[in-house]
């Protein structure tokens, strides 16, 4: 001990921010963190970046999280700090994003006396957090900072919450470097059990009617599993689906995919995972916006389930060959084998099986009637997609209908360029997210795709952008409603809309105007493209107001409570567009 | 469901602040049940404490709370002794009886048949110490509740497996 080095708490959270490769931080201040902030500015070295509410600062750090795939890093006062926070937090623990969070406390000697602003930021947290740590002695700082790092980044990704007393922000105590703690407990799996992986590529050999359905744990992995994946599913020949969350991971170009799948998934990739007979599960959940009703999931197939959390083996969905690892790994051992192995699927019924595909492929399930009067939501993100595909661009969305649009109708090719809340499902979060990918590539296009009611959650962060004179383009696809509210009382509570009509929308560009960004608007398709252009030609932050036709529904639509191959279709598809809702499925969400 | 089972399962966790609560709150958020639940600290020198939960569901809501568990960061290990071979579970309950006459006779007589050890006395009231498994306490203070029971504490099960073997 005698040799180290003795810092204030202050000195030592930024040191070990920096040592842990920081290079942005996202926080607002306040009075509990006003130590971390007089060292933050006695440094040049860490950036910080000021929000405009803490909310926000915790889905930037997504968005630089998920853009780049390093952690995105929060700094918030106590108390109010610590709780705006907590929507962020649980976004990030449900869609699996490295997230560290430093929050100020109270001094210890204040803990528990209702000081002001206090929090009982650890118990709050706790369920929303993979870990948190109350830092009470100054000679455990080091230590719980850089671990905090190894648990967020390590295994399935998560937020980790570092609550931080004042008195210990001011303590002397000794810093130690990163990567000479090991930790006592938590020891993530990262290799697949050898036997399993022979006996999923045993399965995958004899495989009549076999689907790839990966998801972010692919992302989370790195660019390398996606490059495996490609490999894998060339190799094979087989068809894949991709989640909400892993679209990207897989070129959406290339001929075996069959486009997202799930609630508002396409028709051939919903009715491949109801027909196929093995199925390979890579670093997805089966979460419930998936499977549909789950005891007619997928009836007939073998279950091959990759993930590096072994609770989310036979969570929902019975498993047949679970392989507990992360994807690249366990992907570059099921090439080997595969390679290895001198036996080959049944081509016949391969060919039979692409055939089938191809057939519901014609459905062609995303078409919708085009106007020339009104712009339709698809289109406005159709043309999106088109006139910026070819450049450097990064996608956000908020959530709902236009949400679901964006998975449909962009096109990704790349891992690491889609953000958007999936688990939570955080109106809001595309703003906020849209400003922490800009900041990790500030050349690139960033574009939040959003709604005229959810881009009002966090609107405020516009003011960010001014000061950070962060180009960002918000694509607000508004059609004055709810949407998705309002498809789901069209359709389930006989068209009552009930408060999912928003009166006194503001004027969007004037509202742009008024943060110092540049306001366009377009109300006829004819307009779409000139807007779109000129959005890309503004060098700095634009908000795009596209009046949308307020009632387009978002199809194909697997209602709660129905199966994968109950599936609504769009109107423009003609059969089957008649909802057929049980009173079950009334209960889900 | 037909299918629910009972299961025993130890714990090694950190014993450090919040490690309970982050036990308790996975079953309370998860709604997994908890037929009983104790801790206490086991390893002095390398800050461990013990958790033993009785809990019940089906064997697909056994294999998640097991996973849940080990996915905590302060837990070293978790092990269903259920179901890892035979093991021993004993609880302790303190039974406080108070009457006159018969009923204070016939409560003598009883805790002598179960091997309960009165801990206190008055001449109104007993306190007898038991210790068995949870059906042997159940059926000590069914009677107990006739001849006036009218205080009742339970440690809950603590259990270990048969054999050489530690957790």
């Amino acid at each position: 001990m005698a040799d180290t080095q003795q810092l204030t708490g202050a000195e030592i959270i930024i040191k070990a921010l920096l040592d842990q490769g920081v290079e942005v931080v996202f926080g607002y201040p306040g009075g509990a963190v006003l130590p971390i902030y007089d060292a933050l500015f006695k440094q040049n070295r860490l950036r910080h970046i000021l929000v405009r509410h803490e909310q926000g600062a915790v889905h930037a750090a997504e968005g630089y999280a998920r853009s780049t795939g390093k952690p995105g890093v929060v700094l918030v006062t106590s108390g109010p700090g610590a709780t705006n926070a907590v929507t962020g937090l649980t976004d990030a623990l449900m869609d699996s994003i490295p997230v560290v969070c430093l929050t100020g406390q109270v001094a210890t000697h204040m803990i528990g006396n209702d000081a002001f602003q206090e929090a009982d930021t650890v118990g709050i947290t706790r369920p929303c957090t993979k870990h948190n740590y109350l830092v009470k002695d100054i000679n455990d700082l080091a230590r719980v900072m850089h671990e905090a790092f190894y648990v967020a980044t390590t295994g399935r990704p998560g937020p980790v919450l570092v609550d931080l007393p004042k008195d210990i922000q001011l303590a002397p105590g000794p810093y130690i470097a990163p990567g000479t703690v090991q930790h006592k407990s938590y020891r993530p799996a990262v290799k697949g059990d050898p036997r399993r992986i022979r006996e999923a590529v045993d399965l995958m050999l004899h495989a009549k009617r076999p689907l790839f359905y990966t998801g972010g744990g692919v992302i989370n992995s790195g660019v390398r599993a996606s490059e495996l994946l490609l490999e894998l599913v060339r190799t094979t020949g087989f068809p894949i689906t991709n989640t909400l969350l892993g679209l990207g991971a897989f070129p959406a170009g290339d001929r075996h995919f069959l486009g997202m799948l799930g609630m508002h998934g396409t028709y051939e990739a919903n009715l491949a995972m109801h027909g196929c007979d093995v199925m390979i599960n890579v670093g997805a959940r089966f979460d419930d916006r998936i499977t549909g009703r789950l005891d007619a999931f997928s009836p007939n197939s073998k279950k091959i389930h990759i993930d590096i959390d072994p609770s989310s083996i036979n969570k929902s969905v019975r498993i047949d060959v679970p392989i507990i690892g992360d994807a690249a790994t366990v992907l570059a051992e099921m090439l080997a084998v595969w390679k290895a192995s001198t036996k080959r699927p049944e081509a016949k019924s391969l060919d039979a099986w692409w055939r089938q595909i191809d057939q519901w492929r014609a459905r062609d399930c995303l078409r919708y009637k085009s106007d020339d009067k009104i712009i339709k939501p698809q289109y406005a993100i159709e043309r999106l997609y088109q006139l910026t595909k070819d450049r450097d661009t990064y996608i956000t969305t908020e959530v709902g209908q236009h949400q679901m649009w964006a998975a449909q109708f962009y096109k990704f090719e790349k891992p690491h360029r889609w953000m958007t809340s999936g688990g939570l499902g955080t109106m809001g979060y595309g703003l906020p997210a849209a400003m922490g990918v800009q900041i990790a590539h500030p050349e690139s296009l960033v574009i939040d795709i959003a709604g005229e009611a959810s881009i009002l959650m966090n609107i405020q962060e516009m003011s960010t952008l001014a000061q950070y004179r962060l180009p960002v383009k918000v694509f607000i696809v508004n059609n004055q409603y709810m949407g998705m509210v309002r498809q789901w009382q069209e359709l389930l509570h006989g068209g009552r809309y009930s408060e999912s009509y928003m009166d006194s929308l503001p004027d969007f560009v004037r509202l742009a105007e008024a943060f110092g960004a540049v306001g366009l608007r377009a109300t006829k398709p004819s307009e779409v493209d000139a807007v779109i252009k000129e959005m890309i030609a503004t060098p700095k932050a634009v908000i795009v107001d596209v009046c949308v036709d307020p009632k387009e529904n978002c199809f194909p639509m697997v209602p709660s409570g129905a199966a994968h191959n109950e599936m609504i279709l769009g109107d423009e598809q003609g059969a089957g567009s008649q909802a057929r809702v049980t009173d079950a499925g009334l209960a889900l969400v | 469901m037909s299918n629910v089972q009972q299961h025993t399962i130890a714990v090694l966790v950190d014993n450090e602040a919040g490690v309970l609560a982050r036990v308790i709150g996975l079953f309370s958020s998860r709604g997994y049940n908890i037929e009983s639940l104790t801790v206490a600290a086991i390893d002095k020198a390398n800050n461990l404490s013990r958790i033993t939960v009785v809990t019940s569901g089906t064997p697909m809501v056994i294999e998640q709370i097991k996973a849940q568990l080990g996915r905590l960061v302060p837990v070293h290990k978790v092990s269903d002794l259920t179901i890892e071979g035979p093991h021993l579970e004993r609880e302790l309950a303190l039974v406080k009886v108070a009457g006159l006459g018969d009923k204070r006779v016939e409560a003598l007589r009883i805790a002598d048949i179960f091997r309960a050890r009165a801990l206190d006395s008055t001449r109104e009231s007993f306190v007898f110490e038991i210790s068995g498994s949870t059906e042997k306490l159940d059926a000590f203070i069914g009677l107990m509740a006739d001849l006036g029971m009218v205080d009742l504490s339970r440690t809950g099960v603590v259990a270990i497996s048969r054999g050489v073997q530690g957790l």
